[in-house]
């Protein structure tokens, strides 16, 4: 029989041809969207970045973790402390602070990598709590009351202020799909192959000879790294840190969790339905406060309970879809059919 | 000298209170392996529900504790049963971020039930009353907390090792479903110990809320706490969780007498500390 065995099909080459057209639109949005406009398209960008990222440690590596604000914090700080009295460019010191960030990513993982499953997930928590008590301590940062961008930094950026807010719009949008295209191609790799054999069964992966250890810390830090890229980037919009809002589990955990959880955690489709359907509740229930963060926890739970696999999982299992093909599938060709 | 020795003092009664924090989580993992992220705000949830009783029923914070345990563990039994036993298998996901999302839910309902405003339970007379000895004078209340917190383990490692609802809680610990094929209900085992593990939470709460001021954002920090006396002592000891909690204790009040703003900082350094050199805790229980 004639059979071949591909991984892209027929849908996914079309919705990859949609979405690669969508992103073109997006391009040139700086030409046709409103300055709010702008600033909550960057902002989704930047969300769906964390929620890919949590995706990737969480759905993937099997490192639940609630303590990511750590690394979003660490980030801004990082941006603040670089540009004031190192005096590089934002730029260089968002991506410095994505190194710096990769480098002490690496003891931090030695030590709550002792713990397991939820008490790894409590220890991640911990370490933001320390960096979050560190910084409110140093008083050049403004300690714990925080500090503001000085505005010779800002006008570093761009003389007028809408070519800052391209730049900006640009910078999110391309740290989105560099993050992206990062966790797909990874997930396309023999890397990633282990990565989900460690997800499906992690002493069976052990088994077949996946180093374990090593291929969780390596998503660690990657991860650690991106995450305080979006960290800067996120704080770069804001122009204004402190101790509370950079290091806010609410913020960069909670909500990037009920993301991924609502879309689908351990598929790349499911943090972009989470982060769509999370800005459409947020726009429409803003104003209802604490209750639109009840509805969401319930939904959330909601969820997890019924679907497991998030709205994604319902809608791939039903039509056996996939928009980013990862898996192999035997396809058999035309001709056979035929014949 | 005599300020140092009083800082590890206060230290080791606040870590009677740690201990408190720490046991209801200790019970539940030792249990049915589950690690509850909402702890924090149930305690803070008792703190409000003793707040409540002090105001409608006008009693002593003390007294309100016959109102706050009962509805606690009912609270626990119902949350356990409708809820928790859907998400236990072997995936570690689904407890983890239900319970995640019930502390998000209880925190916004607090804080719409009650606002942002602090709150604090009234003891009277015995917030300011104490002792001295020697050099020192030792506050009743922190005292008090201290021999409560003993009191409550004591209890807890009766109740495990001497009934035959302890007999039921390490028969569903050691294997699930052996313990089933006995008869035993574990969905039923799991909602006693939920329970039992929030009427410690709300003996917690009450004089958590006693000693400070409280508000519904405080519970996340009251769970990494727990925590961290939990891991320090040593994962499915009782006694090991009391020691936990007095390292933690001491460490903060050393740590805040130093400098102020180290209280919290000095805490989690001793944690990463010991999970450095001895990542199982000083008591962990003997694996069989």
């Amino acid at each position: 029989m004639n059979t071949r065995v591909t991984r892209s099909s027929r849908f996914s080459n079309g919705a990859l041809a949609v979405l690669a057209l969508l992103v073109v639109v997006l391009l040139t949005a700086p030409w046709w969207a409103g300055r709010a406009e702008l600033r909550l398209f960057g902002e989704i960008y930047l969300y769906l970045s964390l929620a890919c990222l949590w995706n990737l440690m969480a759905g993937y590596a099997g490192l639940v973790s609630v303590g990511q604000q750590a690394y979003v914090g660490f980030g801004g700080y990082m941006l603040f402390a670089l540009t004031i009295y190192a005096g590089i460019h934002p730029v260089a010191a968002i991506i410095a602070g994505g190194l710096l960030a990769a480098a002490i990513s690496i003891p931090v993982a030695t030590l709550i990598f002792r713990l397991n499953g939820a008490y790894f997930a409590i220890g991640t928590w911990v370490v933001a709590e320390v960096f979050r008590l560190s910084f409110a301590q140093v008083s050049a940062l403004g300690g714990g009351s925080g500090s503001s961008l000085p505005v010779a930094i800002v006008k570093s950026l761009a003389d007028s202020r809408s070519a800052r807010e391209s730049l900006s719009y640009y910078l999110a949008i391309g740290s989105l799909i560099l993050v992206f295209a990062a966790i797909y191609f990874l997930l396309r790799s023999n890397r990633g192959i282990a990565l989900t054999a460690i997800r499906d069964n992690e002493s069976a992966a052990a088994e077949l000879g996946v180093n374990v250890w090593r291929t969780k810390l390596e998503i660690y830090v990657v991860t650690s790294a991106l995450t305080a890229i979006i960290g800067g980037l996120i704080f770069l919009q804001k122009l204004r840190i402190s101790p509370e809002a950079a290091f806010s589990v609410n913020d960069w955990t909670a909500f990037v969790i009920f993301i991924v959880v609502i879309g689908g955690i351990g598929t790349l489709e499911g943090p972009i339905i989470g982060t769509i359907i999370f800005f459409l509740l947020r726009e429409t229930l803003a104003d209802f406060g604490t209750t639109y963060l009840m509805i969401l926890g319930l939904v959330a739970i909601i969820v997890m309970i019924k679907a497991p696999k998030g709205l994604w999982g319902l809608i791939s299992q039903r039509y056996d879809l996939e928009i980013f093909p990862l898996r192999y599938r035997v396809q058999q060709s035309a001709t056979t059919e035929q014949g | 000298m005599t300020e140092w020795l009083n800082a590890i003092v206060q230290g080791v009664l606040l870590g009677g209170l740690y201990a408190l924090f720490a046991a209801g989580l200790s019970l539940i993992f030792g249990v049915m392996r589950l690690v509850n992220i909402a702890h924090g705000d149930l305690i803070v949830l008792a703190a409000y529900m003793a707040l409540t009783t002090v105001m409608v029923m006008g009693v002593h914070p003390l007294l309100a504790l016959l109102v706050v345990i009962p509805l606690m563990s009912i609270v626990g039994y119902i949350l356990q049963r409708l809820l928790l036993n859907q998400t236990l298998g072997n995936d570690i996901l689904p407890p983890l971020l239900v319970t995640f999302g019930l502390s998000v839910i209880l925190q916004n309902m607090l804080l719409e039930a009650y606002t942002a405003d602090p709150q604090k339970l009234n003891g009277g007379a015995i917030e300011t009353a104490s002792v001295s000895a020697g050099n020192l004078s030792i506050g009743i209340l922190p005292l008090l907390t201290f021999v409560i917190a003993v009191l409550v383990i004591v209890c807890l490692q009766w109740i495990f090792y001497n009934t035959a609802l302890g007999r039921q809680f390490r028969a569903v610990s050691d294997n699930q479903d052996i313990a089933q094929l006995m008869g035993l209900n574990k969905g039923h085992v799991f909602g006693l110990a939920l329970a039992l593990s929030l009427a410690v939470c709300g003996i917690a709460g009450v004089l958590l809320g006693m000693r400070t001021s409280f508000d519904p954002s405080i519970g996340s920090g009251r769970l990494i706490f727990a925590f961290e006396a939990v891991i320090i002592g040593g994962l499915g000891s009782l006694w090991g969780t009391l020691a936990g909690g007095i390292v933690l204790g001491v460490a903060q009040t050393v740590g805040g007498k130093i400098n102020p703003g180290w209280q919290l900082l000095a805490g989690h350094i001793v944690f990463l500390l010991v999970l450095a050199v001895r990542p199982r805790g000083f008591f962990p229980r003997v694996e069989h």
